[in-house]
């Protein structure tokens, strides 16, 4: 086996924002805010150089290689080993390059956009993201489920922490909470599955797991199932989606790197981790790409209805993650990465944009009360627009060739109701250019509709750089991987990605693209897609404008529509359907069971024979005191009178 | 020579310090206060020497034997396996942080409050060493006495009820085990109290088998404690002293466990796995009964008694389960709990003498004034929900894992508890930390000082050691326990 100098550096990609953390976190305010705004950003900015690093070497390497660094033995009980060890693959070096590119990016851009905090908040909030960074980077480079799940859980925290980052307010610190619990509830699931899959294949490791795969007795498809729910979770898919829309609690920058980027792929990239393993469960991947379909569908809805610019945003990357979900459940396991990919970039300009928004306006996040801004802040328009043209899928930016890659691969997959699962998808991002077009036409169309809409300021410096760089990689960011209709050779994240699945046996989009009839149909559909994209932003923008006064006519008109809207923006009440079903029962029947079983009946029964004991006291007055010492002394002459007992049958 | 006798040494310092301490002047409050520290941190350090010493592989080592109630063939025989040596860690290392915890807290009877902390340790200790029936009963009911009266004595309001409820609830239950080891010992004829040979010895009928361990399993149901007999733990924990609870918490929680593992499995094998699904079956309840009462309390320390009784029953259900692995994890989980949940206690102590109440309403927003606190708190609450890296995760993961191959049901019914506990400290935490604060008593309360922090720097940096090293420490148990639930060991 080649031994590559790299692997023994990378541990230098977990490690560096790690001693970031450690630093800001442990000096704090003291280090001083310059300090704090250069090592911040340098932790993952660090990190993305010894992660290129592991691209260059695995560019160089043949196909599949796997550049690994064991560290240590977390246990060795015979039965159960487990090491902590790192490992890169083209999947992992593609998700590792995003998380710290992105990442260092959004670092940048907090240094503005977190300016006016105190110094003592202003460290905190580095200190944390940090510590994402270092989470987030186990969960991308563990070499087996145990390490995986410390960097999954982790980056749960982090979450936590962030979302509630400004928590004096309450409602900021539920909305954390929220988050923590929802993901504690998938990873339950996430943790069975882990223990189904060490009895059935009696090994935790991602490459044995891989390897050794099959489905006797089902199950692989119980354990991927297990994992699907905590992805569900970590990802926000149905039905534990709840707690995303309630993260944009946290900072913006916060909300673009965690909470679109980077976090809430978890689960696409732990399906394509384990692909292999998805393979052989056939009935999991079209559970897999059900739900991710339904989501999609599902939050477009909501998202169409949001007034707040980030709900708006939240949502859509609900949908969008479902979109993933559900390349990787037809088991286009590339095109799923790609789109991760590609969103990471688009999305992440969309946050930042509605940063840049919501800081030019003194905080304001209203629809409602922007309006007019592509005057007043033409660059963030700009790049704001790119984002959402890539998030529309208009050709030929990155999320286009991304989403065309999606549908193409669920047209000529074999899923259980493809038909139908064919429609919902192009249903699904149809309505992605509809709730695009309402959100830009809102705040950057028309006229101010507030004060601060009016004076409204463009960003400067470190906020500027970070969204110009960003807006040119959701433009640009589909050249990694032009469909092979394009050109021969173009799918160049495909490419790489690939062999690290070979053998795993699916769908046509990892190798069959050459083929002339598929390569046809393809760019037949990309015609289609990108006249979808176009065609339906033009009609988003025309009913937030010139139709806007009929179709407000239309939804007061009618009441079936008007519920619609409200449901919508109410997002279909499931928040309250678990509030009634879940939370409140839980509350009020852990109070009740208190007063009832512990003070009530068990301590009754003990204060009652606490009484007895009492009465027999109160006959036994003469040998008691009052003291301690007569109970000792009873106590002490008991034990030696039945010691005695006891040693009769010596004495005989 | 030394070595010889160094579990003797270190069982017996404490106490020696304590007789030492009876001799000093009652006005000499600080060198009452020093020499006790000196003394059970001079334990600690000695304790490290059986650490350093012990042999995995070895069974029992340290071993002394000698003559000691000759009539009764009762023993002075103490040893330590991994099972023990961990315990003894520790026991050691929980009492001079109780200790240094106590320095300004307790100013009332201040030479009787050492005695009694210096007492209570030898006698843990000794529960935790003795090879001898006889003399772990002696160790055992030596505890409950200080124990008695550091919550009667310098405990709360409610101390005379909850003291009384310990010693009714902990006295019956040792009643029992009196008259269990009494008829074993005459059944067994004449082997004595050796531990040893009364496990090997002549055979008990079935019938008899079955009584006798109930006898014993009753003392240490209330011990653990195993749900429904867990009703001291709440009052005792509210009433008791900083240091009470986290000995309490830390040490005497583990007796039950400990006792289940160390007596009434291999004295009892047939009718331990026999009643082991009923057990188990406690444990469970007591998981998920316990984190919903946590989940009800508005009295910090009652909310973290009910956690104990959820944590708790992660490690009966390890070792009932009968599953190797997870009774490993069940015993690790005893060290996880130990620490994260006396270093809560440590954490309360603080904020209770800051605010003389442990009100979670009496909070709130206490993070801004307050950020070394907060962030150990956060650390500490962290490792005792389980967050994968910190200690906690590892003893559950092994639990459930363990008992996950043997019944499937139970481990996800169990896994419900760890749900629930993220419920439950998060909320208690928001209450405490985040929010504005309401009560202007809250304002400019002063951080952790120097001797809080180097109270609590040793617990929180084992959460995290535990947490990536687990294998180090299970490498010493897991030999023994392995034994224990295969049948193979004494």
């Amino acid at each position: 086996m080649t031994h590559y100098p790299i692997e023994a550096q990378l541990h230098w990609i977990v490690l560096a924002p790690l001693l970031g953390f450690a630093l800001i976190g442990l000096a704090g305010a003291r280090l001083g805010r310059g300090a704090v705004s250069l090592l911040g950003p340098a932790a993952p900015g660090v990190a993305f150089v010894y992660a290129l690093d592991a691209l260059q070497a695995l560019r160089g390497a043949p196909e599949a290689t796997v550049l690994a660094e064991p560290l240590w033995s977390w246990l060795d009980l015979g039965a159960l080993s487990v090491s902590v060890g790192l490992r890169v693959d083209a999947l992992a070096a593609t998700l590792a390059l995003v998380v710290t590119g992105v990442g260092f990016l959004i670092h940048v851009y907090s240094v503005g956009y977190m300016g006016h905090e105190p110094d003592g908040s202003y460290a905190r909030y580095f200190a944390f993201l940090n510590l994402f960074t270092f989470a987030m980077l186990v969960l991308v480079l563990a070499d087996n489920l145990v390490v995986f799940f410390v960097g999954w859980e982790g980056v749960g925290l982090c979450s936590y922490l962030l979302i509630g980052f400004w928590y004096r307010d309450l409602a900021n610190s539920d909305a954390g909470r929220k988050a923590f619990v929802v993901n504690r509830v998938g990873d339950l699931a996430f943790v069975l599955g882990m223990f189904v899959a060490w009895r059935a294949f009696g090994t935790l490791d991602f490459a044995r797991l891989n390897q050794e795969a099959h489905d006797d007795g089902g199950l692989a498809t119980l354990c991927t199932l297990l994992f699907f729910i905590g992805a569900t979770g970590k990802s926000a898919q149905l039905p534990l989606h709840v707690w995303l829309p309630d993260a944009m609690a946290g900072p913006t920058p916060v909300s673009a790197l965690i909470h679109a980027a980077t976090m809430v792929t978890a689960g696409v990239y732990m399906i394509g981790r384990l692909g292999g393993l998805y393979a052989v469960a056939p009935a999991t991947l079209a559970v897999v790409a059900w739900v991710g379909c339904l989501t999609a569908l599902y939050a477009g809805w909501v998202a169409l209805a949001q007034r707040d610019i980030k709900k708006v945003l939240a949502w859509s990357t609900i949908s969008q993650l479902g979109t993933m979900f559900v390349a990787m459940g037809v088991g286009a396991y590339a095109s799923g990465l790609f789109h991760l990919v590609t969103h990471a970039f688009f999305k992440a300009t969309l946050f930042l944009g509605a940063g840049a928004v919501i800081h030019g306006l003194a905080g304001e996040q209203d629809l409602g009360r922007m309006g007019g801004l592509a005057r007043r802040m033409p660059v963030t328009a700009l790049c704001t627009l790119l984002g959402a043209l890539a998030l529309a899928g208009v050709p030929p930016l990155s999320g286009f060739f991304s989403k065309d890659a999606i549908l193409f691969a669920v047209g000529v997959s074999s899923v259980p109701g493809r038909s139908a699962l064919c429609l919902l998808a192009w249903s699904a991002a149809a309505l992605t250019g509809l709730y695009v077009a309402r959100m830009m036409t809102l705040a950057f169309l028309g006229a101010p509709r507030s004060a601060a809409a009016a004076h409204a300021h463009e960003p400067r410096g470190t906020m500027a750089f970070a969204l110009l760089v960003l807006a040119a990689l959701a433009a640009a960011g589909g050249a990694l991987g032009l469909p092979e209709a394009v050109a021969h050779g173009a799918d160049r994240l495909g490419a790489f990605l690939a062999p690290g699945w070979a053998g795993a046996g699916h769908g046509p989009a990892a190798g069959a693209g050459g083929h002339a009839g598929l390569l046809e149909a393809e760019r037949a559909l990309m015609l289609r897609s990108g006249l979808l994209g176009v065609s339906v932003l033009a009609v988003g923008v025309l009913a937030c404008t010139a139709w806007g006064g009929a179709l407000e006519a239309l939804f007061e008109a009618d009441p079936g529509l008007a519920a619609l809207r409200r449901a919508a923006l109410g997002r279909f009440y499931v928040d309250e359907v678990y509030g009634a079903a879940v939370v409140r029962p839980l509350v009020a029947g852990s109070r009740l069971l208190w007063r009832v079983v512990d003070v009530g009946l068990v301590d009754a029964v003990v204060n009652g024979l606490a009484r007895l004991v009492g009465l027999a006291a109160v006959a036994l007055r003469p040998l008691q005191g009052g003291l301690l010492r007569g109970y000792a002394a009873l106590l002490a002459a008991a034990t030696v009178l039945l010691v005695v007992w006891a040693a009769r049958g010596w004495f005989r | 020579m030394m070595s010889d006798h160094l579990l003797s040494l270190v069982t017996f310092l404490p106490l020696a310090a304590a007789l030492g301490v009876a001799l000093v002047e009652r006005r000499a409050e600080g060198a009452i206060r020093g020499l006790s520290l000196l003394a059970s941190v001079a334990t600690f350090v000695l304790s490290l020497g059986l650490w350093a010493g012990f042999d995995p592989a070895a069974g029992f080592q340290f071993l002394e034997d000698a003559e000691w109630i000759a009539p009764l063939g009762a023993r002075y025989h103490v040893g330590v396996d991994g099972l023990s040596l961990v315990l003894v860690l520790l026991t050691t290392l929980l009492s001079p942080l109780a200790l240094a915890a106590s320095w300004r807290s307790v100013g009332r009877a201040v030479k009787e409050f050492h005695v009694a902390l210096l007492v209570l340790e030898t006698a843990m200790l000794g529960v935790f060493v003795a090879r001898d029936l006889l003399l772990f009963y002696v160790f055992w009911e030596a505890m409950l006495i200080p124990m008695y009266l550091l919550i009667g004595v310098w405990g709360g309001p409610g101390r005379f009820y909850a003291a009384l409820k310990f010693f009714v609830y902990t006295l019956a239950g040792s009643v029992c085990m009196l008259v269990g080891i009494v008829y074993l010992y005459v059944a067994k004829g004449s082997v004595g109290f050796d531990l040893g040979q009364l496990a090997s010895g002549a055979a008990l009928g079935p019938s008899e088998e079955r009584w006798l361990y109930w006898a014993f399993a009753l003392a240490f149901m209330v011990k653990v404690p195993l749900f429904p007999f867990h009703t001291w733990l709440p009052d005792a924990h509210v009433e008791a002293p900083t240091a009470g609870s986290v000995l309490l918490a830390g040490v005497l929680l583990k007796m039950g466990a400990y006792g289940f593992l160390r007596l009434a499995l291999p004295l009892f094998p047939t009718a331990f796995w026999c009643f082991a699904p009923l057990v188990a079956a406690l444990a469970i309840v007591g998981v998920i009964y316990g984190a919903l009462m946590a989940l009800a309390q508005e009295d910090l320390k009652r909310l973290i008694a009910y956690s104990s009784v959820s944590h708790l029953g992660f490690v009966m259900l390890g070792i009932a389960s009968g599953d190797p692995l997870a009774a490993s994890g069940g015993v690790y989980q005893m060290l996880n709990h130990g620490v994260s949940t006396g270093a809560l206690f440590l954490l309360v102590g603080v904020l209770y003498e800051r605010r003389h109440t442990r009100l979670l309403g009496d909070f709130g927003g206490l993070a801004a004034g307050m950020p070394r606190l907060a962030t150990a708190f956060l650390l500490i609450a962290l490792s005792s929900i389980g967050l994968p890296g910190l200690n906690g995760f590892a003893g559950e993961f092994l639990v459930l894992l363990g008992t996950f191959q043997v019944r499937p049901l139970w481990a996800a019914t169990a896994g419900l508890g760890v749900v629930l506990g993220a419920v439950y400290m998060l909320r208690c935490y928001q209450r405490v930390f985040h929010g504005e604060v309401v009560h202007e008593e809250n304002r400019g309360l002063a951080d952790l000082d120097a001797r809080e922090l180097a109270c609590l720097a040793p617990l929180g940096l084992l959460t995290v050691v535990m947490g990536l090293f687990p294998g180090r420490f299970l490498a010493v148990l897991d030999p023994t326990v392995r034994a224990l639930v295969e049948g193979g060991g004494p």
